[in-house]
């Protein structure tokens, strides 16, 4: 039933067919890291005026709505899991938005970025999914603290993959950036790659622990040379989670990687987005820093839960022309 | 474009705010303007097209102000500012802050009608310009509301005329008003001819705010009618706008007594170590330079950036400028909107046309087809010998040179006439601290840049002008001392004929570096009691004396580096060893002027060196309460080489007067002694001798105060003159001034009682210092 455009768009956001060089990563680099520097206040001041210096209305603020919601990863990381409720949220990750909105947007066939879940919910995610072209993400390596013994952490990753994520989301050991060793994280990193095999890997730094941005800058540099696929803000555990200042240090991070090293890496803010404004401000932070290859799936994701709700609303506003209600669209 | 077609591409779109109001307020206006005078709008008269330079269209017809129109202006604001005045500081504290109100009311009014007017983005006239000007004015109600307890002893200057450039128009306009209304003076206010609008609608909100009449006038014109307004019965002139219009201001205003402040030009420093977050540093760059399209006094114009990492911060630079959006300044969605008239736009092409060497890049930007646009440039590879180092381009274009060490930036950055901001970008906080006070600025930008509030003085120094606006410090700019100065008769040396009184001769040199010089000319003059007696002969100083003097001074800059402490023990040292010789210099007094007050000089002398000794480490800078998460440190800094022309009434207080508040804040002066009365100043050098003041610190000269005032007034070297002559020098002094706009602080022919309070403190110290602004934000 999809139309060929989603269908390429569907197929663009499998980790396996990207159109980009998988990055390899590369020796630890120490001079490198050691010369990182992140400005907090004047990273802050940029990020305030940030919401100010970007609009995007009409047709455009509609197109670029349903661009973050293919972006998205649809996420359910509670303790009350269960196959039926992962059902639920992968119906909805087929089908995000309402059909006669879609239609009217001419976006028929959109789906979200990927669908996020604990290892043992990844077997009823990938079978809801089957034929969908969405991949299955799984958190991984003793999330969300990362703490469990290394061995099992490793061999978690491992499970995961066999049992078909094509996505593995792991935590990176916070002490070690908080100590300064970088050459563990590194170490960590490499071998929690090695682990993934071909599925990809997102770096979870949970920036909310790592005390500075300096820290976050560091350490998102030491994790994309050790081969991190993406490097992602948060587990949604912490009490801060992705901000605008943060998102800036690790985006320009990977700008400075791709530079030098020619090789592109995703960004995936995690929690705290929830309102279809903030989606906005993302996306132009993404094109206008690091260019319109960050606009797509395969080198952005939301990971988000209530933000999709909000973006209906828009929608659904933008066709009728009247302000929305959540009631009035399907629950994931 | 259909949604499914933007999904793929992910382009922008037009964002545009709308302009329905705005042109809707000039519809009801009659799409023509009079000038505001005395709380109404005039006729609309003879006028001039007033255009949005993003697309040549007409927005309104302005009145060209005649001279009649200047004059009943001026008349308005006289009438209006005895009553405002009395009015008193919570009556005009509650004015202010309904303008403010108003202007918040009114914030997108304003804002659109600016960026119509003026082709700034609208982001920054929403976010920036608009906002800014709203503080001003809440800022300003209080201090008119503190003015009577916080400022005991000043008093509003009366009329003032203020000018303003085209490039903040509504908040250079809050800037003058604010502060000036606070002080209980009246305005008469010029915008420029490009953007007179919302100085209009700001007229319209005066009326709203129910401000008496006569307090605000607004008439529009071009630089004609600045000149009108210049050489009318005003009290003051404040104007911002170019070094060049600046310097003809002081030539015209010289000797009239209107008090002065000018805001200039600038070509700022913007300093980048290598150990610098290069990322913000770089997005720093874009607000210092690409600011409302480098059409800024202040802009980060000049990049010095540490050689080893120049390549790279370039090359990253350059990517950057590729962003930028440059178009329609109303849509919100634009970075860099248009260049405000084709005349600066033809400027700027020609200068960058002109450039003698260095690689120009421009951002690979899409342009506009039609309106004023020029894309942001960068010129790397230029030293500082190359005119664009040195010119101001007022435009998008920034130049770029290289440095390796810190004390080479410091000396590129300082190698300019100008001295209005600068910008130094350091992850260290002593590489920070240390080159901030070494910036030849009135403010330092640290790890940031173009920060502005009402609370934090803003203004230059050197060829930048002179004044502070906002703070504490700008608030002098808008009073002066209460009370009503007498007029101070020329005091004549006495004649005669009789034999000497010393037994044995005694020559009294000039004193220069440290040491006793004999006058270049080779020239002296006797000096007679009043009974006729010979007293000695006094070296008639020239210019040749003066230059040696000035390059003594300025060769004793370490006196400006060294603790208020050690100064406060000189000082203290002086006073000591002039005490000692109490009598002698007490009988020298009374002979030299005949009288008998020669013993109770000495004795003020001494208390007027301790005075100061105390001040020494006493005349402390301020923390500004900015509204950043960070310090605005108001540092106190020496004025640099002071050259005095002493009073002449008393020839031992008057010099050390003088003396004192200049070398206890760390400056070197070079004194001219007291005309009729020179030996008491040659007497006292025996005393700076055996009291450990290095040489050059104080230099003292003889001779006829009028041949050697242009002298000073002309030295490029000099920073500051004052003079207290019983010669009116005003008009010589001011004039000479326009050379390197030095600071002056004259008595227009006025007495000052140097026995009395009006003889030390404040005013001197502040007259003997500049207050520099180092804006320092934290956070890790």
């Amino acid at each position: 039933m999809m139309t060929d455009t989603a269908n390429s768009s569907a197929l663009a956001q499998l980790p396996q067919t990207v159109a980009h060089a998988r990055n390899p990563g590369l020796p630890l680099d120490m001079d490198w890291v050691r010369a990182v520097q992140a400005n907090t206040s004047a990273i802050e001041r940029r990020a305030a005026t940030l919401p100010g210096r970007r609009s995007v209305k009409k047709d455009h603020q509609a197109a670029w709505l349903a661009r973050a919601i293919s972006c998205i990863d649809l996420t359910t990381l509670a303790g009350d899991d269960t196959p039926g409720r992962v059902r639920r949220l992968c119906a909805k990750a087929r089908q995000p938005v309402r059909a006669d909105v879609l239609d009217a947007l001419g976006l028929h066939g959109l789906t979200v970025g990927a669908v996020c879940v604990y290892h043992e919910m990844i077997a009823p995610a990938v079978e809801a999914l089957e034929g969908s072209g969405i991949p299955v993400a799984a958190v991984s390596t003793g999330f969300p603290a990362g703490l469990s013994p290394y061995r099992l952490r490793v061999a978690e990753i491992e499970e995961s993959v066999k049992a078909g994520a094509a996505e593995i989301d792991i935590v990176i050991s916070r002490h070690h950036v908080l100590t300064g060793d970088w050459q563990a994280l590194y170490d960590e990193m490499r071998d929690f790659r090695a682990a993934c095999g071909e599925a990809h890997v997102k770096a979870i730094l949970a920036t909310g622990e790592l005390g500075t941005l300096r820290n976050v800058a560091r350490a998102s540099l030491v994790c994309m040379m050790a081969g991190a696929d993406f490097i992602k803000t948060s587990t949604g555990k912490e009490t801060m989670n992705a901000t605008l200042p943060v998102s800036l240090t690790m985006i320009r991070a990977i700008r400075a990687y791709e530079a030098r090293t020619g090789y592109k890496v995703g960004y995936k803010p995690a929690g705290g987005i929830s309102k279809a404004k903030d989606a906005l401000v993302y996306l132009s932070l993404m094109k206008d820093e690091l260019g319109d290859a960050w606009l797509r799936p395969n080198l952005f994701r939301f990971g988000a839960s209530s933000l999709l709700g909000d973006i209906e609303r828009q929608l659904e506003h933008h066709v009728t022309g009247a302000y929305s209600a959540a009631h009035r669209h399907p629950m994931g | 474009m259909t949604v499914k077609e933007i999904f793929e591409t992910m382009e922008y779109g037009p964002a545009p705010e709308s302009a329905a109001d705005a042109f809707a307020w000039l519809v009801d206006q009659g799409d023509r303007f009079g000038h505001f005078i005395d709380g109404a709008f005039t006729e609309p008269g003879e006028g001039f097209l007033s255009k949005n330079p993003a697309n040549g269209e007409t927005l309104a017809t302005l009145s060209q102000a005649t001279q009649a129109d200047v004059e009943a202006a001026v008349q308005a604001a006289r009438k209006a500012q005895p009553k405002w005045e009395k009015l008193g500081g919570h009556g005009r504290a509650r004015h202010l802050y309904a303008i403010a109100r108003l202007l918040q009311k009114h914030a997108r009014l304003f804002a659109v009608l600016e960026t119509l007017d003026n082709g700034k983005p609208i982001r920054e006239s929403r976010d920036i310009d608009v906002p800014l000007a709203q503080r001003h004015f809440y800022y300003h109600a209080g201090m008119a509301q503190l003015m009577a307890a916080e400022l005991p002893g000043r008093a509003a200057l009366g009329v003032c005329g203020q000018i303003i450039p085209w490039n903040f128009p509504l908040l250079m306009l809050a800037w003058k008003i604010a502060p000036a209304l606070a002080m209980g003076n009246t305005v008469v206010l010029k915008p420029a001819e490009y953007t007179s609008l919302t100085a209009l609608l700001f007229a319209d909100i005066c009326r709203q705010a129910g401000l008496p009449k006569g307090v605000v006038n607004i008439v529009t014109g071009d630089g004609a009618v600045g000149e009108m307004i210049v050489s009318a019965d005003v009290d003051k002139i404040a104007f911002t706008g170019s070094t060049e219009v600046g310097r003809k201001i002081r030539a015209a205003t010289a000797g009239s007594g209107k008090a002065l402040t000018l805001e200039l030009g600038g070509k700022s420093p913007y300093i980048v170590f290598e150990d610098a977050d290069i990322d913000s540093a770089i997005e720093g760059l874009v607000d210092a330079i690409w600011f409302n399209q480098g059409q800024v006094c202040c802009a980060g114009s000049r990049l010095i950036v540490q050689e080893g990492i120049a390549e790279d911060f370039h090359a990253r630079l350059r990517t950057r400028m590729d962003k930028l959006r440059l178009g329609n300044p109303l849509d919100k969605c634009i970075d860099v909107g248009a260049i405000v008239d084709h005349t600066q736009l033809e400027t700027i092409k020609r200068m960058v046309g002109q450039s003698d060497g260095g690689e120009v890049y421009h951002a690979r930007v899409d342009m506009p087809v039609e309106g004023c646009f020029y894309p942001p440039t960068l010129i790397t590879g230029l030293s500082p010998s190359a005119a664009l180092m040195q010119d101001e381009i007022f435009g998008p274009v920034l130049v770029s040179t290289t440095f390796r060490t810190p004390s080479e930036a410091v000396q590129l950055a300082n190698n300019t006439r100008y001295g209005l901001a600068a910008t130094v970008w350091t992850e260290n906080v002593n590489l920070a601290l240390d080159v901030a006070p070494k910036l030849a600025a009135g403010v330092v930008w640290v790890n940031g840049t173009n920060m502005f509030d009402a609370a934090a003085g803003f203004g230059g120094v050197r060829e930048s002008g002179f004044g502070r606006e906002g703070g504490w410090e700008g608030l002098s700019a808008y009073t002066k001392p209460a009370g009503k100065a007498k007029p101070l008769d020329p005091v004549a040396a006495f004649k005669g004929d009789k034999a000497p009184v010393d037994p044995v001769d005694r020559t009294a040199k000039l004193y220069i570096g440290g040491k006793q010089a004999r006058p270049d000319g080779g020239y002296s003059r006797a000096v007679w009691s009043k009974t006729g007696e010979l007293l000695g002969h006094a070296s008639l100083a020239n210019r040749k004396d003066v230059r040696n003097a000035v390059e003594a001074a300025k060769g004793a800059g370490g006196w400006s580096h060294t603790t208020g402490h050690l100064r406060a023990q000189i000082l203290y040292y002086i006073a000591e060893n002039l005490a000692a010789r109490s009598d002698e210099f007490a009988h020298r007094l009374n002979q030299l002027t005949g009288g008998r007050t020669g013993a109770k000089e000495v004795e003020a002398s001494v208390s007027r060196l301790f005075t100061y000794a105390a001040w020494a480490d006493k005349f402390d800078g301020q923390v500004h309460n900015a509204p950043i998460r960070g310090v605005a440190l108001a540092m106190r800094e020496p004025v640099g080489v002071i050259g005095a022309l002493c009073p002449d009434e008393a020839p031992l207080l008057g010099l050390i007067s003088v003396m004192g508040p200049a070398i206890a804040m760390g400056n070197r002066a070079v004194l001219v002694a007291s005309e009729p009365f020179p030996l008491a100043a040659t007497d006292f050098v025996q005393v700076l001798e055996t009291s450990d003041v290095p040489g050059g610190v104080v230099n003292i000269l003889t001779g006829p105060h009028a041949e050697l005032a242009p002298t000073l007034a002309q030295h490029m070297d000099v920073d500051a003159v004052w003079s207290f002559s019983s010669t009116d020098l005003a008009q010589v002094i001011e004039t000479g001034s326009t050379g390197n706009l030095k600071r002056t602080w004259v008595n227009n022919g006025q007495a000052r009682d140097w026995y009395g309070p009006e003889g030390e403190g404040r005013l001197f110290l502040d007259a003997a210092t500049e207050v520099k602004n180092v804006w320092v934000p934290y956070g890790e």
